[in-house]
């Protein structure tokens, strides 16, 4: 049990850098980005073609970077110059990097059983239990995003990219391109999404075909997860971005968390995908049904109060 | 400074929603012209700033600012040219983002943003000042999220945001329909004292007659896409709103200015 915890932390980070990706697309931009089920499937396949192929494991990960930027700047590309909904161009690319992902790997997996790995030579360099070392690099490259991360959307480019999301009209009005900052913003969104396949695929030490299948739900799940924890923590700022960005990795550890329990409970594994989609569901839906509640209880309430007002009137007479 | 010369636009064109929103307009305006322009409902107005400004792109004619040929610019980069208020007081500010984090964006209209700091310390000390000016008490208020600020604190907001970077002109399409009487009369006093102080060469779009007559040195009545009475100097200062409405009358072909003119 313990164990299963511990792997389920050390994937939680690992998924989490693809949580921060989904982040900026979804939260920031506004926009659901369905390209991240294929560009995190294109980062493993990467990685792993690169990392059989005796390429050095870090740069091989950084390569699934690249390669996941690339497929966001087609998608970028296929909604800012072509207009094309953001969620079909996203789709598009999803569809498209399917095939493109067979062909990389010549086939549908690619195990790294024999080979080096970052996880496997941080493992022999301290010695640590590999789960212990996945965790450590995926801290250390977490902070290292988040920070990277914090500082980006607080410059001129990335304060205009923040607003894309906000008032487009107004950024454009304000003289930026908006083509421009939802370009950056996919890009740098699928460039995480890409590393953090990369990452998975070392630590899995599979590639697949199919382990990017899910990954958008995975990453929506864990934002709302965050966004919940982030607001029911005390002494957390409420609205600080670097807040706002760690709890999205904490969230996607918590969704580990739970789907490791639920697993170890006896759930078959195949249900997880419907688990995920009601947690976002839910996530979703509770907003609506809450101010609908709300104004229907108002509504009641004031009926109530002009009638005992009536009342009160008639029985003064 | 701004000339239009033979600008149109039609939306839908060749279909049964053809709307010919613009025809053979043509203005033009001197530095310093402070023109306000009336008209019914689709007469034109809003088209005419949005021509100028980038939103869609002209049919024909051109579009000139200070010598040169805009026609054929991106919005963005018009905007380096234009300062703009919108009707809807949610449209000229990021509601997510801090008083201070807007200002800043505006601060940088028209020029390329780089990966320096979004907000710098010394900017922030001149955005209080420029905020304590508005009489708004935001200057106290500058890390606060824009969208817990009341309409007319945002169209307030959003005019300082037009001016903070001098623009070649500025555009006022109906910044203050959407506010009650009271804030609406603080944001154009604002609006006046900021023009005034700048210097501003200034485009306003209103309903209000009476605000048309009173601000501004120029008064342009638009009807079914045409300017159609352009009107300034003294002869604009002993205008009435009778006078207005006669002439409406009279140019428009007998048809009566709709309620929503006569009521304000």
């Amino acid at each position: 049990m313990g164990l299963a915890m511990l792997g389920a932390v050390s994937q939680g980070i690992l998924w989490g850098i693809m949580v921060l990706g989904v982040f900026i697309t979804y939260k920031l931009l506004d926009i659901a980005d369905l390209t991240v089920d294929g560009s995190f499937a294109l980062g493993g396949c990467v990685c792993a073609v690169l990392v059989v192929g005796g390429v050095n494991p870090i740069v091989a990960v950084l390569a699934a970077m690249l390669a996941g930027m690339v497929a966001g700047a087609v998608t970028g590309f296929l909604h800012t110059v072509f207009e094309i909904p953001a969620i079909l161009a996203g789709i598009l690319t999803q569809i498209g990097l399917w095939s493109i992902n067979l062909r990389i790997m010549g086939k549908s997996n690619t195990p790294l059983l024999n080979f080096d790995t970052i996880f496997s030579q941080m493992t022999d360099l301290t010695g640590l239990p590999s789960n212990v070392a996945a965790i450590i690099v995926g801290v250390i490259v977490a902070v290292v995003i988040i920070v990277g991360l914090y500082w980006f959307f607080g410059t001129e480019i990335g304060s205009a990219c923040r607003a894309t999301g906000n008032n487009e009209a107004m950024v454009r009005a304000l003289g930026v391109n908006t083509k421009v900052t939802k370009m950056i913003a996919l890009t740098l969104s699928n460039g995480l999404v890409g590393l953090s396949g990369g990452l998975i695929c070392e630590s899995q030490k599979y590639a697949d075909i199919g382990m990017g299948t899910g990954a958008i739900v995975i990453g929506l799940a864990a934002i709302v997860i965050g966004e919940v924890l982030w607001r029911v923590l005390p002494g957390a700022k409420l609205h600080a971005f670097g807040g706002r960005l760690s709890s999205a990795v904490v969230g996607s550890v918590v969704y580990f968390l739970i789907r490791a329990i639920v697993l170890q409970l006896g759930m078959d594994a195949n249900d997880m995908k419907l688990l995920s989609a009601i947690i976002v569901a839910l996530a979703l839906c509770i907003p609506v049904v809450w101010e609908k509640f709300q104004l229907k209880r108002a509504y009641t309430r004031s009926l109530k109060d002009t009638s005992t007002e009536g009342a009160s009137t008639e029985g003064g007479r | 400074m701004l000339t239009l010369s033979h600008v149109s636009k039609t939306f839908n064109a060749g279909t049964i929603n053809e709307k010919r929103a613009l025809i053979d307009c043509n203005l033009h305006l001197v530095p310093g012209d402070f023109v306000t322009i009336i008209g019914g409902n689709g007469a034109g107005k809003s088209t005419l700033m949005n021509m100028v400004a980038g939103v869609y792109p002209i049919d024909a004619g051109t579009i000139t600012l200070d010598g040169v040929n805009i026609s054929q610019l991106s919005e963005p980069a018009r905007a380096k040219y234009l300062g703009r208020v919108f009707q809807d007081p949610m449209m000229g500010t990021a509601a997510d983002m801090q008083i201070v984090e807007n200002l800043a964006m505006a601060k940088r209209r028209g020029k390329t943003r780089t990966l320096a700091w979004g907000v710098t310390r010394v900017e922030k000390d001149e955005y209080a000042e420029r905020l304590r000016a508005l009489g708004l008490g935001l200057e106290k208020r500058l890390t606060s999220k824009v969208g817990l600020l009341s309409g007319g604190q945002r169209q307030a907001l959003t005019l300082l945001m037009a001016t903070l970077t001098k623009p070649k002109l500025l555009l006022l399409d109906e910044h203050t329909a959407a506010l009650d009487p009271k804030t609406a009369a603080k944001v154009l006093d604002l609006t006046e004292q900021i023009v005034a102080e700048h210097q501003l060469t200034t485009l306003m779009v209103t309903h209000n007659m009476n605000d048309a007559i009173r601000m501004g040195n120029r008064l342009i009545m638009m009807h079914e896409g045409r300017i159609i009475y352009d009107i300034a100097g003294d002869e604009k200062c002993s205008l009435t709103v009778k006078d207005l409405l006669q002439k409406f009358e009279e140019v428009s072909g007998g048809e009566l200015a709709n309620d929503r003119m006569l009521l304000s």
